[in-house]
This record gives C-alpha cells, sequence and structure tokens, in this order.
C-alpha cells in the first residue's frame, strides 16, 4: 500500500468518506478518486443533523465542503453491492463495476432498531424513526407540523440531542432510558442526576431505569409499553439506542471483521489493498463511533495511500464527549467509574453545575463537566494533550482559563507602596504624584501636567483623582512640609 | 510646531518647541490621541540631540575593519563604486535595497524610484512585511482594497461590540485606549482575544485565550456559531458578496467543540462573541499582530473578515473589519512602492498599464522597469548568496534584530560585498555596515505620514538637522546623480517629491492625487482615496460598494492548519513574541531614551508559574530559551496571566537577549509574513 495508486475508490461519502476524499485530493492532484455513497445527498455534517432538527438552521447550512468536480468523481446514490477483491472491481447496485488500485471502506454505522414486538427492522412503522441520515430527519421534520407530544428511546448522546432539539420546536418530551442515570456510558450517577434534573429545566421529562417492552405504532400515533407496567402515548417515537458498525460489505469478502472491520495501524484491513476508516473500523479493539477519529484516520490513509508519508501511522487520541444543545453544557473525557489517583468534585445542583476531575500522575485522567465551567476548555486540552495539570487545582475547578486571574482592584491609596505604578504608559508612581502635590499641585490637571500621569491611554485618572483626594485630606496634618 | 510623533501609525499629534538647545514635547488635540500621548511619544525629542547620534559618515576601514568618520563625498564615492562593482559582475539585480515603515510617504515612494530606475533592481522591500504584509494581503483579496482601517478611529468609541484579535493597545498604543473607555461607558462590549492576559484584555468584557496558532478555528467556528443562530446577514451576502457558498461549507465542519478541543477556548465563551457580534446594532472587528505574523496569517486573517462579511460589517456605518497597523507609516509605506511587487498608488508592478503611467512619470521607458522582486524574508535570506544580490542598502530598519531566525540573516549580512546603512543612531544592523550614513531625524524634515485609518498627515520640520547630517532625500537624489540615473532628475524637497508622488498615483488604489499638504494642514489630515483636488476624501470606504471589479466583496474559504513548527518532546513549550509599552520595535531608539530605560530596561522571559516550578526557575533568574534555530538569554518573569504551555518575550534587544534568534523563517506563502508568533522552544535554567 505504500507508494502511489492511481485509482482510489471510497465506499460512503459521510463524514469519514468524503473526508477522505478530500484529504486524498489535497495530496494527490493526479490521483483518481471515485466516492460511491449510498445516500442521495452530497456530503453533509451528521452531526449538525441535531441542529437542524431544532429548525434555526436549513439543509443547506449542514453541506460540506465539496471537492466532488476536482478530479474526485463523486456518485450518489449509489450502494456498492459486493467487493470482488480477485479483480480488484466493486460491484454497484445500478449494475456498475468500478476498478480500484486501492480501496477505503468508510460505511459507518447504522442506528440499532431494538428488538421489540412491534418494530421490524426493515418495515419501521411510519412514526417509528431512528436519528442517523438526513433522510431520517427530515422524515421526523415531517412529523413534527403536526406533533405535540414525542418519546426518544434512549437516554444516550444522540438521545439527548434528539429530545433537546424536538424541545425547542415547542414539543412535550420524554426519554426513556433503561438505566438509572442519563448517559451511563460517559457520566456518572451525580452528573447524571443534576444533568436530568437541567433537561426538566428545558421541557424533557426523562423516565429511568425502565425497559421498553412493546410499541404499537399506527396512523394516529404511537404507544410504548414499559417493563413497569406503564405505557406512554406519543406522536412520534425516535430510536436512540447505538449504533453498529455497518460490516456486510466487509464480511461478505472475507476481510477479517469483528464488531467493526479489524485494521491495522495504518488502517489496513487483513487485505492490505482495502482500508476501513470512522464507525466501520475496529482498530485495536476499539469502535470509535465519533468525528474526530474519523478524521484523523482519513488523513493517516491519505497521507499512506499517496506515498507522502508512507510511516503514517494512527494513534488514537482519548475521546472527548461533548453534548451540543441550547441550554445544557456537558463535557466528559476518560472512564467514570473509577481508577487510580486523586478526585475533586465541585457540585451546585441547584444551579446545573457539576464538576468532577481524577488526576493521576498529575495528569488528567477523567471528568465530567456539567454547567458553567469557566476552565472546560483548558480541562480538555489538558486532557486532549496530556500535559500536567495545574499546581493549584482549583484553577480546574472554578477558574477562569488558567491564570486568568483578575487584576486586584485598586488599594486605597493610603495602603499604595510609593513605588506602586499609577500611570502604566508613562511610569509613574504615585511617589512621584505625592512629590508633584507637595511641589505644589493641587488639582488633578495640576497633577496629570506635572507628572504626565493619566496622559497616554487614560485609564488611571479616576486614580490619580483619589490620590489628589486622598492627599488633601491627609497632607496638612500628615505629610507635612 | 504642530507635527505628530515619530513612533507608532497611531501618530498622535503633537507640539514642539524649541528652548535654547532643548526640545519640549507637548500633546496636541488631535482626533485620533485627543491630546494623550504615551512615554515614547513625551520623550521622543531627546534623541535629537542625544550623545550617541550619527553625525557624520563612517566607512569601514579595510585595515583595522572599525568603522571611522569619513566625508559624504568619500561615503557615497564608495557606494557608488560598490554598486557599480557588483551590478557590472553580476547584474542589476545584485543590488538590493531595504525599507521601513517608519520612513515618510515621500521617502518611501523615493526610496521604490530610486531602486527602480537609478539602481534598476528588481530587489526591493521592506519591515512591513514583518508587521501588517497579512493583513493587507488578505484585505486587499477581499475588498479589493488595504486600508487598515477602512472607518475613522472615532468609530471604535461607539461601537457596540468591539472584538480585537491579538492587539494589545494598552500598551502598543495606549492613547487609542480613550476611545475604548469611550465604547464601554457607553455600554459597549470589548471582547479580546489573546493567548496572554495582556493590559488590554484585563479591560475586556470577555478574554478569549487560544493556544497561540489556533486563531483560524476560533474564526471558523465563530462563524459557524453566527450560521447555526442565525446572525447571518442573508441580504448582505446575497447583494454585496460573493463565494459565501464554498465558505459556509467549509465553517461547517468548524462545530464549536472541534474548535474548542484544538484552541482550548471554551465553546460557552464562544458562543457569547457570536452572540456579541450578531446582536449588535454597530460590531466591529480588529485584528493586529497576533493574528497576522504566522504562516498562516493572511488566512487567519480571512477567517475574521470572513465572519464580518457574513455579519454585514463591513460598509455598515459604524461596524466593520479593521487591521491596527503597527508602524508609524506602515499604511503609507507600502502604498508607494517600496514593496517588491508594488508601484506607487498601491498598484501591481506586473499590470502592463500600471508600468505605463508611473513610467511616463519617471521619464523612462515602461519596460526597463524591472519586475517584481521577492518578499523581504526570502531577500534578507538569498544575500550574498551565489543566487542572492551582492550589495544591500538599508533605510529605517534594524534586520539583525527584527528578522525571524535573526542570526541567520546577521550571517547573510555579513556575507555581503557591500552593505550601506542609513540611519541617525548606531544600530545593531549600521554596525556591520561598510558604509553608515547619518540621516535626519523626524523633526529635522518635512513630509507627510499616513496613519493606521488611511488618513494622510503632515510631519513638519522642526529645525535643520545637524552639521554633517543629510536627510534620506537628498541622499538618494545625490546617489542617483552619481549613478547617472536615467530619466527625469529625482527632486530632492520634499514637497516637490509629493506632488510628483500625487501625480504617479493618480489612478492608483491608493490616490493621492487630490491630497496637497494645505489641504492636510486645513482639515486634520486628507482620508485616501482622494482623486481630485475639489472632490472629497473618503473616510470610510465600502458604504456602496467594494473596491474591486464588481463592487462585491469575496470570500474565501480558509481551513486551518498547524503552527510551522508544533512542540514535541524536545521542544515542549510554545513560544511567542511581542512589545511592551515603554520600547518600540528594535529599540535603537527607545532603548537609548533614559526615561524609556528605567520603564524597560531589560529584556524578560514571561512564564506562568506552574511551568517556572516545574522548571526550579524561580521570578528573576535567567533563563535560556532554545529553539532549532537559535537561543537567547533572559530574566524569568512569572505571571499567571500566560497559558503554562506558552512562553514570551518581548523582541525589542539585540545581542544574548534577542529573541528572534529563536523564531522560525517559516513564511505565508500569500504575504511572506515571518510566523513570529509561534514555535517551538524549550527553556532551561541559565
Ligand atoms: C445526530 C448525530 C450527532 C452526532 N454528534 C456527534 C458529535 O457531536 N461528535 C462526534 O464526534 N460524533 C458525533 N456523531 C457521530 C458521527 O456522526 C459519526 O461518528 C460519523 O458520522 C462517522 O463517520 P463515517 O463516515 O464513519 O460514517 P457515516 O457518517 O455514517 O457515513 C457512512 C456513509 O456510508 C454510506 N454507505 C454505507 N454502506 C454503503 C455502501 N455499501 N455503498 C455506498 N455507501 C454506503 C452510508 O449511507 C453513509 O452515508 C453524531 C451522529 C449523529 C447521528
Ligand atoms: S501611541 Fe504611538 S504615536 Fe502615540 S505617542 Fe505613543 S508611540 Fe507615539
Amino acid at each position: 500500500m505504500t507508494g502511489h495508486s492511481e485509482r482510489v475508490v471510497v465506499v460512503g461519502n459521510g463524514m469519514a468518506g468524503a473526508r477522505v476524499a478530500a484529504e486524498l485530493h489535497a495530496r494527490g492532484e493526479d490521483l483518481k478518486v471515485t466516492v460511491l455513497g449510498a445516500e442521495p445527498h452530497p456530503a453533509y455534517n451528521r452531526i449538525m443533523l441535531s441542529t437542524l432538527l431544532t429548525g434555526k438552521i436549513g439543509e443547506s447550512d449542514v453541506e460540506l465542503a465539496e471537492v466532488a468536480g476536482r478530479g474526485v468523481d463523486l456518485r450518489t446514490g449509489v450502494t456498492v453491492s459486493a467487493i470482488e477483491r480477485a479483480t480488484g472491481q466493486v460491484r454497484t447496485d445500478d449494475g456498475d463495476r468500478i476498478p480500484y488500485h486501492h480501496l477505503v471502506l468508510a460505511t459507518g454505522s447504522r442506528a440499532v432498531v431494538p428488538a421489540l414486538p412491534g418494530l421490524d427492522p426493515e418495515h419501521l412503522p411510519e412514526r417509528v424513526i431512528p436519528f442517523r441520515t438526513l433522510d431520517d430527519c427530515r422524515r421526523i421534520l415531517a412529523l413534527t407540523g403536526t406533533a405535540r407530544r414525542a418519546l426518544v428511546l434512549g437516554g444516550g448522546l444522540l438521545g439527548l440531542e434528539a429530545a433537546r432539539g424536538l424541545a425547542i420546536r415547542g414539543l412535550d418530551v420524554g426519554v426513556v432510558h433503561r438505566v438509572p442515570y442519563l448517559m451511563d456510558r460517559q457520566l456518572d450517577p451525580a452528573a447524571g442526576a443534576v444533568l436530568a434534573g437541567t433537561l426538566a429545566g428545558l421541557g424533557v421529562t426523562t423516565h429511568l431505569a425502565v425497559e421498553p417492552t412493546a410499541v404499537h405504532a399506527d396512523a394516529a400515533g404511537v404507544r410504548l409499553e414499559l417493563s413497569d407496567g406503564r405505557s406512554l402515548d406519543a406522536d412520534l417515537l425516535v430510536l436512540a439506542c447505538g449504533v453498529r458498525p455497518d460490516t456486510a460489505l466487509a464480511a461478505a469478502a472475507g476481510l477479517a471483521v469483528d464488531r467493526g472491520v479489524l485494521v491495522d495501524d495504518r488502517l489496513r484491513t487483513s487485505d492490505r489493498r482495502i482500508s476501513a476508516i470512522g464507525d466501520c473500523a475496529q482498530h485495536d479493539g476499539t469502535l470509535t463511533g465519533l468525528v474526530a477519529p474519523a478524521w484523523a484516520q482519513a488523513r493517516v490513509v491519505a497521507q499512506v495511500v499517496t506515498g507522502q508519508d508512507p510511516l503514517a501511522r494512527y494513534r488514537p487520541r482519548p475521546a472527548v464527549t461533548r453534548l451540543k444543545a441550547a441550554g445544557i453544557d456537558l463535557a466528559a473525557m476518560g472512564d467514570p467509574t473509577g481508577g487510580p489517583g486523586e478526585e475533586l468534585t465541585f457540585a451546585d445542583p441547584a444551579r446545573g453545575t457539576y464538576a468532577w476531575l481524577r488526576i493521576h500522575d498529575e495528569r488528567l485522567a477523567a471528568a465530567i463537566l456539567l454547567g458553567d465551567n469557566p476552565s472546560v476548555g483548558t480541562v480538555i486540552q489538558l486532557f486532549d494533550r496530556g500535559h500536567p495539570v495545574p499546581t493549584d487545582r482549583r484553577a480546574l475547578l472554578l477558574g477562569r482559563a488558567v491564570g486568568g486571574a483578575v487584576a486586584a482592584p485598586a488599594a486605597s491609596p493610603a495602603l499604595m507602596p510609593d513605588a506602586a505604578t499609577v500611570c502604566q504608559c508613562n511610569t509613574v508612581s504615585k511617589g512621584a504624584l505625592v512629590r508633584c502635590w507637595r511641589d505644589g499641585a493641587r488639582t488633578v490637571d495640576a497633577m496629570v501636567a506635572g507628572t504626565r500621569a493619566g496622559t497616554g491611554c487614560g485609564g488611571c485618572r479616576d486614580a490619580v483623582a483619589g490620590i489628589v483626594d486622598w492627599l488633601s485630606r491627609t497632607d496638612p496634618v500628615e505629610v507635612g512640609r | 510646531m504642530a507635527t505628530h510623533c515619530p513612533y507608532c501609525a497611531l501618530q498622535c499629534g503633537m507640539i514642539l518647541r524649541e528652548e535654547d538647545d532643548a526640545v519640549s514635547v507637548l500633546p496636541r488635540q488631535f482626533p485620533t490621541n485627543r491630546g494623550g500621548l504615551c512615554q515614547k511619544g513625551w520623550t521622543s525629542a531627546e534623541l535629537l540631540s542625544h550623545p550617541q547620534r550619527l553625525t557624520s559618515p563612517l566607512l569601514r576601514d579595510p585595515a583595522s575593519g572599525e568603522l571611522r568618520p569619513a566625508s559624504w563625498d568619500a561615503a557615497l564615492d564608495r557606494i557608488t563604486t560598490g554598486i557599480r562593482d557588483v551590478q557590472e559582475k553580476h547584474g542589476r539585480d545584485a543590488v538590493a535595497v531595504f525599507g521601513g515603515g517608519g520612513l515618510t510617504n515621500e521617502k518611501a515612494y523615493a526610496l521604490g524610484r530610486f531602486a527602480r530606475v537609478a539602481l534598476g533592481t528588481r530587489h526591493i522591500d521592506y519591515n512591513g512585511r514583518f508587521c501588517m504584509s497579512s493583513a493587507a494581503a488578505a484585505g486587499m483579496r477581499a475588498f479589493g482594497v488595504d486600508r487598515g482601517l477602512p472607518f475613522p478611529l472615532s468609530d471604535l468609541g461607539r461601537a457596540d461590540t468591539l472584538l480585537l484579535v491579538g492587539a494589545n493597545p494598552a500598551e502598543t498604543m495606549p492613547p487609542l485606549m480613550r476611545w475604548l473607555t469611550e465604547q464601554r461607558e457607553r455600554g459597549g462590549r470589548l471582547i479580546v482575544i489573546d493567548p496572554r492576559v495582556t493590559a488590554t484584555a484585563r479591560q475586556a468584557d470577555l478574554h478569549l485565550q487560544p493556544l497561540p496558532g489556533t486563531d483560524l478555528a476560533v474564526a471558523n467556528a465563530l462563524l459557524h456559531i453566527a450560521l447555526t443562530e442565525g446572525y447571518v446577514d442573508g441580504d448582505y451576502v446575497a447583494t454585496r458578496t460573493t463565494g459565501f457558498t464554498e465558505v459556509r461549507r467549509t465553517v461547517a465542519g468548524w462545530w464549536p467543540a472541534r474548535a474548542e478541543a484544538l484552541s482550548g477556548v471554551p465553546v460557552a465563551d464562544l458562543e457569547e462573541t457570536a452572540r456579541a457580534l450578531g446582536t449588535a446594532g454597530r460590531a466591529i472587528i480588529l485584528t493586529a499582530r497576533g493574528a497576522e505574523q504566522h504562516a498562516k496569517g493572511v488566512d487567519t486573517v480571512t477567517g475574521f473578515v470572513n465572519l464580518a462579511l457574513a455579519l454585514g460589517l463591513p460598509g455598515r456605518p459604524g461596524s466593520g473589519y479593521g487591521c491596527l497597523t503597527g508602524q508609524g507609516n506602515g499604511q503609507g509605506g507600502r502604498e508607494h512602492g517600496q514593496k517588491a511587487d508594488q508601484l506607487p498608488g498601491y498598484r501591481r508592478i506586473d499590470d502592463l498599464e500600471a508600468r505605463a503611467h508611473v513610467a511616463q512619470v519617471w521619464g523612462v521607458p515602461a519596460d526597463e522597469l524591472p519586475g517584481p522582486g521577492v518578499p523581504a524574508y526570502q531577500l534578507l535570506d538569498s544575500l550574498g548568496t551565489d543566487q542572492g544580490p551582492r550589495a544591500l542598502l538599508v533605510f529605517g530598519s534594524n534586520p539583525v534584530v527584527s528578522a525571524p531566525r535573526a542570526a541567520r540573516i546577521e550571517g547573510r549580512l555579513r556575507d555581503l560585498d557591500l552593505l550601506v546603512v542609513t540611519d541617525f543612531l548606531l544600530s545593531e544592523t549600521a554596525a556591520l555596515a561598510d558604509v553608515v550614513l547619518p540621516t535626519a531625524q523626524w523633526a529635522e524634515e518635512d513630509g507627510t505620514m499616513t496613519n493606521l485609518e488611511g488618513r494622510v498627515l503632515r510631519r513638519r520640520a522642526l529645525r535643520p538637522p545637524p552639521a554633517g547630517v543629510r536627510t534620506d532625500l537628498s541622499i538618494l537624489t545625490a546617489l542617483s546623480s552619481r549613478l547617472r540615473a536615467p530619466g527625469r532628475q529625482p527632486p530632492d524637497d520634499p514637497h516637490t517629491v509629493f506632488a510628483e508622488l500625487r501625480r504617479a498615483s493618480a489612478g492608483g488604489i491608493a490616490d493621492y492625487a487630490g491630497i496637497s499638504w494645505d489641504r492636510i494642514d486645513a482639515a486634520d489630515g486628507v482620508y485616501w482615496p482622494c482623486p481630485d483636488d475639489e472632490g472629497p476624501d473618503s473616510p470610510r470606504l465600502f458604504t456602496y460598494r467594494f473596491a474591486t471589479a464588481d463592487g462585491l466583496a469575496r470570500f474565501h474559504p480558509v481551513e486551518h492548519r498547524p503552527a510551522a513548527e508544533e512542540v514535541c518532546a524536545d521542544y515542549p513549550l510554545y513560544f511567542t513574541t511581542g512589545r511592551v509599552l515603554a520600547q518600540y520595535q528594535s529599540g535603537t531608539q527607545t532603548r537609548r531614551v533614559a526615561a524609556l530605560r528605567r520603564a524597560a530596561p531589560e529584556a524578560f522571559v514571561e512564564l506562568h508559574p506552574d511551568l517556572a516550578e516545574r522548571l526550579g526557575v524561580a521570578d528573576g533568574e535567567p533563563v535560556r530559551v532554545l529553539s532549532r534555530r537559535g537561543e537567547f538569554q533572559a530574566p524569568a518573569r512569572l505571571s499567571p496571566g500566560i497559558r503554562p504551555d506558552t512562553v514570551f518575550a518581548p523582541f525589542h534587544w539585540g545581542g544574548r537577549a534577542r529573541a528572534n534568534s529563536v523564531t522560525n523563517d517559516a513564511v505565508d506563502p500569500i504575504s511572506g509574513m515571518p510566523e513570529f508568533k509561534i514555535c517551538a522552544v524549550r527553556v532551561e535554567k541559565a
């Protein structure tokens, strides 16, 4: 796979596929890149679907930059039905055969449809919709016009984003989650409880520690039956029960597949002419399911395939989960369940704020920040880069950005040392001002003329006035001549 | 005598008075400084009679290798023969000229003409490349014109939201802060983006403190938020701009959490910034060196220009995008032919019509004008090499201190066959020269300066230069005639030079044809373009159209990319440079003023206390800063206002404390701007 491949075929035009096409294009102008995407749309930003759901933006706002037409042949609405490794071709559902020197699988993942009475994965009822693609989003939006109540099955990241989006549209939203607290993969129970409180304030009800047992859906509505005997009615049901890597194509071609398509550090599958990236790939036992690693992988594939850097290797970085929804600020990273190290917490549930950090070996091992945590940017960077944490841990829990210490308010003139600089622009000390007073200056203007204090940015004029005031009160008694 | 400060681009109005031999300075009410002056301005007259002032030409004595006083004739002869020798052996391009952003318009113009006509070389460029060239290129490609502020400074005082990106005017131009005070007193919001808690950032309502080199990601994320929150002005985008679709698709890939992980700026702060800009009646975005001095400086500025355009700011009264120019005549200096690819009037040297027009003013055939040269760093880095010039004439610049990777440039200068420096003090660069020519100071010459607003101002001579000292203009004229320059005889009095500049700039982008000294005197300055004597000048640009062929502003999609040199195990810290209040540029002048030396006596290395603790360094202890290119040494200054992964040092000092010994010479592919603001270093106890 090192060296130059003339014809690269990419299967999938999602976040990873579109990105690898752009990365290939940027590195090898003479390369022929063909992208085959099953979805009928040009590349779009999948993670913005949650924002699309709120109605604040239109479909054109989620389009991604196009490399199509610039040496990249993009075919949308075309599904690859088979890989013929022996001849180095892929077959498409419209009967075409396309040869490749190198093949990149970026087939992503599909929404999991839970095995429940009333849900046939191949023929979902009209009012039951997964949340993965632009078409899913369109279908949800088509129903929200008349719907008043929505249910979301799954209280993970995706389910909560969907719930918040629908709530912004004015729907009554309920979230049903199996575990006793929300986002159990990223949070601890305390954070989950604070989050549930925040959501309640935003019009989202949570039903925790219950399993769905059946779905009844017809043209009029959906009813979800629960393990505790209750049943919930709504106008639509959004499925957010996780995703499963789309490995069917790879498995049928005889590539090594576990939960995802197995890849090495160069993202090569068991066939060295085929790579896999993004949600469909399994690297070092891990499925990523996020954009950042998918894009890092896309870059490595492009570097290796174009020969720009044959030694490029994918090095996973620890994942940071960020919930993007109006009124909720949540960041979670690392394993929330435990591990060595010191733990720090801050909780203010009434204001929806919660912070928990685990520090091991002077490095951040895990963190959960929910609500107004000004240090969130610093925490994420320290975690991502593995840099040492500040000696004063409070900076991480409470501080503004590290070091953003606010200057102490100007001390009263009496307490200022003579050497203290009053006017930065003209380096005038308190002592110089006092001398000027003793030389006869009695007004602010006279002090300014005599010392040049306040003639730069003008910001110290109040301080000069304060000193004049202080001197006029104290000088005759204390200072003397 | 009413004039302006010799130093920075704010060009504060001041009054000079001569009492016996001493000259005193008083601030003056002028619409920019409103009676304010910083300490540099107050003390500027001290250098007029400084004991170290040069009052005689100096020639390097071949036997001893020392610089010795010589007569003007001897000095000019040495230069003329040197130039002739080099050009005979190596061709006309073997002589180069390096100018400065502090030269008056007249001198910058005359220098460009001298290079193209008298020397016939394509090699001329200037230190403005190190200053605002990235903003210039970004402004040019977006608006079709590059004027630092396309509106009067006073607009800052009325902005509801003001965003400063990589600008620290509280230290670099204090009187400008008066406008910011007014802005906040009126209830406006000030937002500052800077990796350090600067004096300016301390006054901000909101301070974003990104990792150095990530401003572009921040800009793209702000536009992403503007899109998702509906702040984009669709009508404006549709009727006044082109190219938005590609930009929209590019920033769709910059969701806030992605920019947050890269820059460390919290999503909430990004959202707050976008909201403050997007919902303000009047909003202004300003960039300065912090955003611009990068190998991706043009794209970074473009990111903020894109944001301004999407919000519909440029051309809307009281709103807009601008760049805070740094050097005294940074603006005028880039308009009249000191730049490698330019002719007067901000014309392109490869434009046939422009060449014909200017050649006719100079009285030479158009096809004899040389073509474009190369940008400053490339020029300096080629000196004395097989491909590069073998002789260099420097006016108003001190590259030994101010160039990136300065030790290498110092070596290049030493390799020259002939180095000529004009200065009024023996700068570090002059100290290396074969010939040093003593030149007049600001209070000894007439001329014009164009300030950061594009307002042309008058500089007035209080008294003639001391005996033995000549003006740059008379030096250029003398050299021209010794070199038997073709074309019309170049004038040496600034008023006549300005009249010629007006004709040469007529019809160009920076059109000065309608600007006369009298008109400037009558009206607190005149804003270019001003094509007619009778017609109006242009305090505000873009109200109805942009300076592009179709009148529309251009969006350009820009992607963040890593710094040219990222941190690694051996060089684990980011290094960034900048200025301090009491010093100016390479410090040749300000380091010699007693009061300024007291205020800022020496260089320092600013580090976070946590970092200092890890390094085992106490406040005031000397530290060594090392990069792949060199090292410098200065005392540590501990400050919680800097990120623990970043160290800062001012660049005003030479010798062992020269910060530019370590800076990276990677340059922006469009502007040629070196990456002063970020490189990887290691810090050690010295
Ligand atoms: C609403 C939502 C919000 C999200 N938010 C975030 C977030 O904030 N941060 C984050 O990091 N991640 C987020 N994710 C996850 C992120 O979107 C995925 O990790 C990312 O899209 C993975 O990229 P991919 O290219 O591997 O898969 P996908 O983007 O799913 O693309 C796969 C593409 O391949 C096509 N395809 C499959 N099989 C074939 C075939 N045989 N022939 C042709 N085409 C085929 C599919 O139709 C699809 O278009 C979110 C996901 C959703 C749905
Ligand atoms: S701000 Fe600039 S122009 Fe004004 S006094 Fe200071 S150095 Fe001079």
